[in-house]
């Protein structure tokens, strides 16, 4: 056997992610580059459901088969990012009783447990369901974290040695002799964890093979090598609930169509979607009617979301492909199936394949495939072990242990750290310091901020998607603050305020989909807080320097003198 | 039978008590109602009366200065320049514990979060701590309190460019508290001076506290702490502590809830009970009647609906954040007398894409006339005895300007005088 093949992943969402994790673990050498955090693209931007398979069960088998497969392994080895609500396909009264039956069969044809329960049953499970409500099918549908699941791959992949570089963007793809031979990158600061302000850097990164897993942006990456894929971006919306109105996934039994389901996820609720066509990944229209769609449809199946608070809305792209003589118009006619691009095969051009299409609960499989491609093509027999083996926080674990008595927490804020963090809270939690909550509305912990401010570097959204801080009601308006100065302890000032400023643009961003009632006056009461209180809107730090001799300094002193010594007479330029 | 008052006002914040007060200095015979805990709680107890303009330009050194170039509709134009300082007279006079009245001059102060900010009033306990004093300062912050990173804070304060040395150091608070008490617990065991544990030994709490910071302190001539140092005796804990250090002690305004907040709602309370007002609070004003003229107001009181009448009223119950004004996906309104809220249609329209963009929202509340009457769509005042006074204003963007309490101390002043001479 020659040296170790070095096989580059581009793309950090779920797929990469676990491409990276199951090369890894068959013995590879492995770089995954991401141009922003882990999850920035898709991943970062789904409802969080762990499909049963039960949406597919009539119009794509496959795919569902596949999905409840998948459902299981996930609820093996990565019990501490998934939430096994249950879920149910509610029929309203004006719903085709005919697709209900199809609905039922079709889950029997696939191996999905379903059962019916009648409207009274569902309304006992799920009491804010629509009194009208007939009937139901309930699955194994759960939600998932998608953001811990793909950190938690990601480490995973690095305990095997694989090297992980976020905020990474590919520049170009290295072609010679006709061969893809690696990729150059651009650091957004310089190779390993983000530094904000540190100076970047180009990198041409030589590997045997490269991976292109980056989903809707597959077609970017093809440009680089004169390649033609056709990725089909598919945006929709999700809308984030205050709070969960319902503990069970809750889906609309009818054959397809906009707003149809609403995702317990965490402490909220998620509602979706849409499904619309859109030319550019980075750049489409985020629109108010897709929001008031969510909410007035939605509430036919739970009419209290009418009146129920919002906390933010956002779109993500879906990163759907077909073979160009398909042909669908309307894209939720496009298949969710994935598919393996070798384009050696395909284009002649050999040293790349690029993964398209495919679902999100079916990530660990489609890595376990392009895994067995790409091993294939070096002669490499090792067996795929991600099934079997549980990711970091999976591990075998009691969460029975008074976790709130050992660590010092009160017990609602030290439940949820222990949920987060499954086997590893040990590690995390062990503090020799006082451990306060940073975050009131998700209850984090300095410990689990540093924690993650250690796989992270200066990046506070990354601190964000890894522990929560900042996700809940108050959007960030109390904690953004109290993470800036968590990380003063191992970040310099000046890369602090930077890191700051970006949490707080990255969470007025998705609020501004939710300005109306609480959150309007939520809002408002955070731009209070950070721009009356902080002053952080027109921060002299950030701005022009001040005079602070011409400014009241005490009482029997008269501002401007420079008579008196403890009056500044240095303190900057004139005029401001 | 109604209950009866020759002015009500409609709201316990600093618009309305100010309002109360001037209503009742000028012999009026006053009630005010209240309902929630007033947004001072939230309010970092600075008074802030113009930092910057519209356009965003500042810090201004004078505030009154700026006043007759903003915008037309803006309050401080409605009420003119001499008005905002009358009130400021009324507020100095009502609330002897703040500083800054000895200047036209603003004063820059720290903030919790490192920044310094534009403010023409600041409590006693704020006023060693300003940043044009160039005395070198010792910030001192509590592990377990989040709120107030002191090494993060000394070090933004030092990216401001402050003419003096900071620098932060971070304690263990004496005393057996949990680790997020919280500020009113660690302000309580201040204020009782009661005994802690030191290695052992009993030790008054302002004491332990001293000798903890005592050991950090280099040749620092001052020392900044949160905005802990007491609720009820903030001046004693702070002689104590300048006594133990051997050098001046101030407080670091913080976010809610804000002690500086209540301990200025509690003064202004209890000045406003001085001055003979009736005040109720816990309950609210549920609907009216009245068609031009209001004729009286129902206060909804364990489930029952008690009306109360006055010859004049005042609307003091703060914008969005203190739920004066409300909004649904259709629109803004004002939820009491449903007075007009000028804004625009789209809802997309009333945020701007930047976190500090110029947000329409930001503006919204009541038009009014010069009078404080506030105006319906077509520019007529909505009930001829009804005048509103600070947040639930429009036309003016509070946090960009740092206004917030300059407005709701002159509007408050103007409504409540207003109404009072009326009512003769």
């Amino acid at each position: 056997m020659g040296p170790t093949p070095h096989i580059a992943v581009i793309g950090g969402g779920s797929t990469g992610a676990g491409i990276a994790r199951d090369l890894a673990m068959r013995g590879l050498d492995v770089t995954l580059v991401e141009q922003g955090n882990l999850t920035h693209g898709t991943t970062g931007r789904m409802h969080g459901l762990l499909h049963s398979g039960g949406r597919y069960a009539v119009s794509d088998q496959a795919s569902a088969t596949e999905c409840i497969e998948e459902n299981r392994v996930l609820r093996d080895i990565a019990s501490h990012c998934v939430e096994m609500t249950g879920g149910l396909f509610v029929k309203r009264p004006e719903d085709s009783e005919e697709y209900f039956q199809q609905k039922l069969s079709g889950c029997e044809e696939c191996g999905i447990p379903a059962e019916v329960v009648s409207g009274e049953e569902a309304r006992a499970m799920e009491p804010h369901l629509a009194k009208d409500i007939d009937k139901a099918i309930s699955v194994p549908d759960g939600a998932i974290d998608p953001f811990r699941l793909v950190v938690a791959n990601a480490a995973s992949a690095q305990e095997h040695g694989a090297r992980i570089e976020t905020h990474s963007k590919v520049t170009d793809l290295l072609v010679e002799s006709g061969e893809v031979v690696g990729i150059e990158v651009e650091h957004d600061s310089g190779p390993g964890k983000r530094v904000h302000g540190t100076e970047g850097g180009t990198e041409q990164i030589r590997a045997d093979y490269v991976v292109n897993a980056t989903g809707a942006w597959a077609g970017r990456i093809g440009d680089m090598a004169g390649l033609d894929i056709e990725v089909r971006p598919s945006k929709g919306v999700m809308t984030i609930m205050n709070i969960r109105q319902v503990d069970t996934v809750i889906n609309r039994c009818r054959p397809k169509g906009d707003a149809d389901i609403v995702v317990p996820h965490e402490t909220t609720a998620i509602l979706g979607t849409t499904d619309e066509e859109v030319e550019d990944p980075e750049d489409y229209p985020e629109e108010q009617w897709e929001v008031d769609m969510m909410i007035d449809t939605l509430s036919e199946l739970i009419p209290m979301l009418e009146d129920a608070r919002t906390i933010r809305s956002f779109w993500g792209v879906r990163p759907l492909y077909e073979p160009p003589d398909v042909g669908s118009d309307d894209p939720t006619d496009i298949t969710r199936d994935f598919f393996l691009l070798d384009h050696d095969e395909r284009d002649d051009l050999p040293g790349m394949t690029s993964i398209v299409g495919g679902k999100f609960t079916t990530y660990r499989m489609m890595g376990e495939q392009i895994a067995d491609h790409v091993c294939g093509k070096f002669g490499i027999d090792a067996d795929c072990r991600t099934a079997d083996v549980p990711l970091p926080g999976s591990e075998d674990f009691s969460v029975l242990r008074d976790y709130m008595d050992e660590f010092g927490l009160r017990s609602p804020i030290g439940r949820r750290s222990v949920e987060r963090l499954g086997s590893r809270a040990d590690e995390v939690l062990k503090t020799d310091g006082p451990n306060p909550t940073v975050c009131e509305c998700e209850g984090v912990t300095r410990a689990e901020i540093h924690d993650a401010i250690e796989g992270s570097g200066s990046d506070l959204n990354a601190v964000r998607i890894r522990t929560r801080a900042s996700m809940g009601n108050c959007q960030g308006g109390f904690c953004c603050h109290r993470m800036a100065s968590e990380l003063h302890s191992e970040y310099d000032e000046p890369v602090v305020r930077e890191a700051w400023d970006e949490l707080l643009q990255e969470r007025w961003k998705g609020q501004r989909h939710a300005l109306w009632g609480e959150q309007l006056s939520q809002a408002a009461l955070n731009y209070a807080l950070h721009a009356t209180t902080q002053n952080r809107d027109q921060d002299p730090a950030d701005g022009e320097p001040v005079d602070f001799s011409a400014f009241d300094s005490g009482r029997g002193q008269t501002g401007g003198s420079v008579d008196s010594a403890d009056v500044a007479a240095d303190g900057g330029t004139d005029g401001y | 039978m109604a209950i009866e008052s020759e002015v009500l006002v409609i709201g316990g914040g600093l618009g309305g008590l100010t309002s109360a007060l001037a209503a009742a200095r000028e012999g009026a015979d006053v009630r005010l109602v209240s309902y929630k805990q007033s947004t001072l709680r939230q309010a970092s107890g600075l008074v802030d009366v113009l930092g910057y303009t519209s356009d965003g330009d500042g810090p201004l050194t004078d505030p009154y200065e700026a006043i007759p170039s903003l915008p037309e509709d803006h309050p401080y134009r409605k009420v003119g320049v001499q008005t905002v300082r009358d009130a400021l007279s009324l507020f100095d006079d009502a609330v002897p514990t703040y500083e800054g009245e000895h200047t036209d001059t603003n004063a820059l102060l720290p903030t919790h979060g490192g920044s310094i900010k534009p403010t023409a009033r600041y409590p006693a306990g704020a006023s060693a701590g300003l940043a044009s004093d160039t005395r070198d300062t010792l910030l001192v912050g509590i592990e377990e309190m989040v709120d107030f990173d002191a090494p993060h804070v000394a070090a933004h304060l030092d990216a401001t460019g402050v003419p003096f040395d900071a620098r932060g150091e971070t304690i263990r608070f004496p005393g057996d508290l949990r680790a997020d008490a919280k500020v009113t617990r660690y302000a309580k065991l201040l204020d009782t001076n009661s005994e802690v544990a030191v290695r052992g030994r009993m030790v008054p709490a302002r004491e332990a506290l001293a000798q903890r910071v005592n050991p950090l302190l280099e040749d620092e001539q001052r020392v900044g702490f949160p905005a802990i140092l007491g609720d009820d005796n903030p001046g004693a804990i702070r002689d104590a502590l300048r006594d133990h250090l051997g050098v001046d002690v101030f407080e670091v305004p913080m976010g809610p809830p804000s002690l500086p907040g209540l301990r200025l709602e509690d003064a202004l309370f209890s000045a406003l009970g001085e001055a003979g007002a009736s005040i109720e609070t816990g309950n609210p004003v549920v609907d009216f009647d009245g068609e031009d003229r209001i004729e009286k107001v129902f206060i909804e009181k364990n489930g029952a609906k008690i009306p109360n009448s006055a010859d004049q009223y005042v609307l003091a119950t703060g914008g969005f954040v203190g739920k004066g004004v409300e909004s649904d996906r259709d629109g803004v309104y004002e939820p009491i007398f449903d007075c007009h809220v000028p804004h625009a249609e789209d809802r997309y329209d009333w945020f701007e894409g930047e976190l500090f963009g110029d947000h329409e929202f930001a503006r919204y509340g009541v038009a009014t006339d010069d009078d404080l009457r506030p105006l319906d769509a077509s520019e007529h005042s909505e009930f001829e005895n009804l005048r509103a006074a600070g947040s639930v204003l429009g036309g003016y963007d509070f946090a960009a300007e740092k206004s917030g309490s300059g407005v709701s101390i002159a509007t408050g002043y103007a409504a409540g005088q207003r109404a009072a001479q009326e009512a003769r």
